[in-house]
């Protein structure tokens, strides 16, 4: 049963506190688009879910936020450890609130929930495993005048943006560490220096 | 014994996890669309609405236990709201508190922005009664719910003209409404207007109404416009005197009957910014130099 107990542990010793923490990071990283948060407190989900996005599952997901795992995510030990952290329904793309994967997994953009226009807070949250690509600068709310990041690539986040109030949001995670980029946030390619 | 035994009958800040989550969904979702009014299932808290549960749920929802945690009420930290909130938190979530904006990591407001500009780091967390901009001109929610969607906000230009063709001027002097990035049009909550150019900072502004069960944000650095015409542009407003205490020329004022006669002073309506210039040395028309209090 050695699957069995991989997928009860890694959660919070101290939930409480520790999603306190953890959800403070994401909340400063979604005000503050395209900035690093480190997280100090960290769940442990089986591979491939790096510790940050798992951290995130635990802090936000729970029987109301239908779950999508996308390519090498949606395996039998991420699943299993998702249904006994969090409780979520495990779902396909269109019905999903968040959904987890690399960047190529997760695929077409267009298969996620933008929201309504009278309720543009239901759209899916995207949690993008693994960080870097080219290079773009970032505009919008949440950024004095211009802040540089890495994408994998511009036109999809461009075109996300162009749907606002619509659009989905997005995280991008990395061992312990992770960054937001929301739906308002304007990306161009990095003019070379 | 410790604190955290002290308390072990509460949740870390009272409410349950679950319930944590749900708000802490919806303030990621008001962050990605600034101004937007987030649906919550807003719970009972141990206090009436009104009382600022909208806020109490927020500062729940956020708060870390290395936060320092202030609360003000039009200003003042010793006001009976402020000081039962301030409280509260001590009791169930253990941080320390502060009656100083500097040093604050989470200051719950009721109707003010502090003078001292906030920094990166610190939440500006509001009590909102009627978080609906549009509420007065349209009861229905379905209806202003569409005007939202369709950005068809020409009522509330409407309702300003009125008061300048009844007043000779923009009347509305507190929750004044403010367009955020240039499309939502959203309630400030009841900040006196003098307040309205303070809401593009550099700290995040989270919204709750309890009772109307909405949250909304507002992202540090972003553009929020008070409505105004091009011929009767958006006015600061203030008490045109000094505070009788510190002196301060600049700060919003509160006015103050002294006795039957007609006796008044204005003080400010921030008690911290006041006690700051007061310790740095100045004195107001009718105030009392510190080292010889």
């Amino acid at each position: 049963m050695a699957m069995a107990s991989e997928a009860l542990s890694g959660g919070f010793s101290d939930a409480p506190r520790q999603s306190a923490r953890a959800f403070r990071a994401a909340l400063e990283a979604m005000a503050r688009p395209g900035e690093m948060q480190q997280l100090a407190d960290l769940a442990a989900a089986p591979a491939p879910v790096s510790p940050a996005a798992a951290t995130l599952l635990l802090v936000l997901c729970d029987p109301e936020t239908p779950v999508h795992l996308a390519g090498d995510h949606d395996r039998t030990e991420v699943r299993d450890w998702i249904t006994f952290h969090c409780g979520a329904p495990l779902v396909g793309p269109g019905e999903a609130a968040f959904a987890l994967g690399s960047w190529q997994a997760l695929g077409d953009l267009g298969a996620y929930g933008l929201g309504t226009a009278e309720y543009p807070d239901r759209s899916a949250t995207l949690i993008v495993e693994g960080m870097g690509g080219a290079p773009v600068t970032l505009r919008g709310p949440g950024i004095r005048d211009s802040r540089a990041a890495e994408l994998p690539e511009t036109a999809a986040f461009q075109r996300n943006a162009a749907l606002f109030p619509l659009g989905l949001d997005f995280y991008f995670c990395d061992g312990a560490r992770l960054w937001a980029l929301p739906r308002t946030t304007k990306v161009t390619e990095a003019e070379a220096v | 014994m410790n604190a955290e035994q002290i308390s072990g009958e509460y949740n870390f800040a009272y409410l349950d996890e679950q319930t944590k989550r749900m708000i802490r969904r919806a303030l990621l979702k008001g962050l990605a669309i600034p101004g937007y009014q987030v649906p919550f299932a807003s719970r009972e808290m141990p206090m009436p609405y009104g009382w600022g549960t909208g806020g109490v749920q927020i500062s729940a929802a956020i708060l870390v236990p290395e936060d320092r945690f202030k609360v003000i009420d039009q200003g003042a930290d010793d006001t009976t709201n402020a000081v039962s909130i301030r409280r509260f938190f001590e009791k169930v979530a253990q941080v320390e508190t502060t009656e100083k904006t500097a040093e604050a990591t989470v200051i719950q407001t009721r109707h003010r922005i502090p003078e001292r500009d906030l920094h990166e780091g610190q939440v500006l967390v509001y009590q909102v009664p009627i978080p609906e901009p549009l509420r007065f001109l349209e009861p229905s929610e379905v209806e202003t719910r569409k005007m939202h969607a369709l950005e068809e906000y020409g009522l509330m230009h409407v309702k300003l003209y009125e008061d300048i063709a009844r007043h000779g001027e923009i009347a509305t002097s507190y929750a004044y409404p403010v367009k955020v990035e240039g499309r939502y049009v959203m309630d400030p909550s009841p900040i006196p207007k003098f307040d309205n150019p303070k809401l593009e900072m550099a700290g995040i502004q989270l919204f709750g109404a309890g009772r109307e069960q909405r949250i909304y944000a507002i992202p540090p650095h972003t553009q929020v416009v008070s409505l105004d015409f091009e011929d009767y542009p958006f006015q600061r407003m203030k008490a045109p005197k000094c505070c009788d205490l510190c002196g301060a020329g600049e700060s919003y004022l509160d006015e103050v009957i002294t006795d039957d006669a007609g006796g008044r002073m204005y003080v400010c309506s921030d008690t911290d910014f006041c006690r700051e210039r007061r310790e740095a040395g100045h004195v107001g028309a009718l105030g009392v130099a510190e080292d010889a209090a």
